[in-house]
């Protein structure tokens, strides 16, 4: 390779033993920067950007320069009963999707754990819902809970259980559909993070528990589980947040109907930026939404090092 | 270990209603895409077409650019891929190679940036855009989606740098390779299956994206592959099944394909993460 050489005639520190040290430093930095750049620029940035922009009354498309207005976005967000409506859906929906996800994904992990057949088939199939674009996941539940194409319903009236129901308008039945299908979609991840952790815990002492006679739930608990806590913890946590911030699935599938039952806080914020071009109070709605994430976020943490400092 | 047969015939139980848990819905898409219109309508519908027709996709085509929209995020995705790993891989290396407060601060927002809701990047980051006149348009979505993948770039990286032994490194050294020759040398060769996955990864990620692209494309002719696939929905969600199956099933092809081809480094990646950090 011509470029080797190429390269490393030009970079080639001086020979003085005394520069090598802050060449090297300054290496470290010219490695660094072309990422932290453009990181500063378009995340880091526009973050307090956008924190700032809460604190003022920014619309779109508005003639007259934008004025800064203290707290009254949070003011008004605190009596936004819609808003709190919502927010509490948006609860509602993160822990009704993260927890089953987290039980079922374990599940399968332990069943991808053993020597079954068909492994090979089941950790192709488990992957699938990752690659999929979320638009198609929301796309293909929404064929099946088709009140009247779809299969869900087929099958409830091949089965004699009456004859289905429009799940998706339901006033009732969306937020349960649309957990369902959370549910499905985040499974992947929980579960290649599971049997990740799975396959560190030690084989031996899992023998030695099974020749000294405990049960099959004893091992798990005993042996299984404290082994696997840390990334448990890990996974759920980020589950959770993910799933707060979740947008594309219920918006492709219900677009937070009906009547709102299923308007998490990610669609009302955009729609109250973009439909209604309330950009501070939108901004306001983020800063909101971060400061939940973050007590969550310092619980996991402070959990985290309670349990294992071994990660 | 042996387990009892009831046991196993317990597992394999699970393990089908897994199977079937995870397939049905997929295998449905599928059915729904090759019906006639005709199936679509009937209040008994079945798994398997009885009339297979590929009518459904060549109604999609003519419904929606579907071409200029995959062309589209091919682009996107490439571009983001592309330009994402490009950045990622010399910061990821000092990352996992030195304990400087830049790496460890780094870490830190490869954490904290996943509790943002993206909402609140959204907003600044329209206005910036704006005033950049990079509202719809391709390079603006770029932009954003490089910076949008870097965190997890940066986290599937740092893992396979610390997969590569230093010692390999050191002796190179000792060997009188300098910095550079041993970057390129010997380094390289052992992260470029890394950072190949990482890139892969980046891609299927970006391919896949709705939100920032909702919100930054508003003409048909630039918008990407998910966002066009909406418009097959209507305003009062009615949607033409067919077609829309159609389109939905071409769109997740690339990212099934490249998935199926990365699946074991990935998982690895994530796990050397997952583990290390």
């Amino acid at each position: 390779m011509t470029s080797v050489t190429e390269a490393e005639r030009a970079v080639r520190p001086a020979p003085d033993p005394k520069g090598r040290r802050r060449v090297t430093d300054h290496g470290a930095w010219f490695l660094v920067l072309p990422a932290l750049i453009p990181i500063l620029i378009l995340s880091v940035g526009p973050l307090l950007y956008g924190i700032l922009l809460s604190f003022t009354d920014a619309q779109s498309g508005r003639t007259q320069p934008t004025q800064w207005i203290g707290g009254l976005n949070f003011r008004d967000l605190l009596h936004d009963t819609l808003f709190w409506e919502s927010f509490r859906i948006g609860l509602v929906w993160a822990v009704g999707v993260t927890v089953p996800q987290f039980l079922l994904a374990l599940g399968l992990a332990l069943l991808l754990n053993q020597d079954l057949r068909l492994r090979w088939l089941a950790r192709a199939l488990a992957i699938v819902p990752w690659a999929m674009p979320e638009v198609v996941v929301g796309v293909m539940w929404r064929l099946v809970y088709n009140p009247d194409a779809g299969i869900l319903n087929e099958t409830i009236r091949d089965l004699g259980l009456g004859d289905g129901r429009d799940w998706l308008s339901g006033l009732g039945t969306a937020l349960p559909a649309v957990i369902v299908v959370g549910v499905w979609a985040g499974m992947p991840t929980t579960t290649v993070a599971l049997l990740a952790g799975l396959q560190n815990t030690p084989r031996e002492l899992h023998e030695a528990a099974a020749v000294d006679g405990a049960g099959a739930w004893r091992r798990f608990r005993t042996v299984t589980w404290p082994a696997l806590r840390p990334v448990a913890l890990a996974i759920t946590a980020l589950n959770l947040i993910w799933n707060f911030n979740s947008f594309a699935l219920v918006y492709v599938l219900t677009s937070g109907g009906p009547g709102g039952r299923t308007r998490l806080p990610m669609l009302f914020a955009y729609e109250e930026a973009f439909r209604y071009g309330q950009f501070g109070y939108a901004a306001a709605m983020g800063c909101v939404m971060v400061a939940v994430i973050s007590i969550l976020l310092a619980v996991f943490l402070a959990g985290r090092l309670k349990g294992g400092d071994e990660a | 270990m042996r387990t009892s047969r009831t046991g196993r015939a317990g597992q394999y139980l699970a393990l089908l209603a897994y199977l079937l848990f995870l397939a049905l819905p997929f295998l449905w898409l599928i059915s729904t895409a090759f019906k006639p219109p005709r199936e679509l309508g009937s209040l008994h519908p079945t798994w398997i077409p009885k009339d297979p027709t590929l009518a459904n996709f060549r109604q999609a085509f003519d419904e929606q650019p579907l071409l200029h929209a995959a062309l589209n995020s091919l682009i996107a995705a490439l571009g983001a891929a592309l330009i994402a790993v490009l950045l990622a891989t010399p910061m990821a290396y000092v990352m996992a190679r030195r304990r400087t407060p830049l790496a460890r601060a780094a870490t830190g927002w490869v954490v904290v940036s996943q509790a943002f809701p993206l909402v609140l990047l959204i907003i600044p980051l329209f206005l910036v855009l704006k005033n950049l006149r990079l509202i719809n348009s391709v390079p603006g979505l770029i932009m954003v989606y490089v910076v949008w993948a870097l965190p997890f770039a940066l986290w599937m990286l740092v893992g396979y740098v610390r997969a590569v032994p230093p010692e390999l490194e050191e002796a190179a050294a000792v060997d009188g390779a300098g910095r550079v020759r041993t970057l390129v040398s010997v380094t390289a060769p052992l992260l470029a299956p890394g950072i190949v996955a990482t890139a892969l990864f980046a891609f299927v990620t970006a391919w896949n994206e709705f939100f920032f692209a909702l919100v930054l494309l508003k003409t048909p002719e630039k918008q990407t592959l998910p966002v066009v696939l909406t418009h097959f929905i209507g305003a009062e969600g009615v949607a033409d099944l067919g077609p829309l199956a159609a389109a939905a099933f071409l769109a997740t092809l690339p990212s099934l394909v490249v998935f199926a081809v990365i699946q074991r480094r990935i998982t690895g990646g994530m796990l050397t993460g997952a583990v290390k950090s």
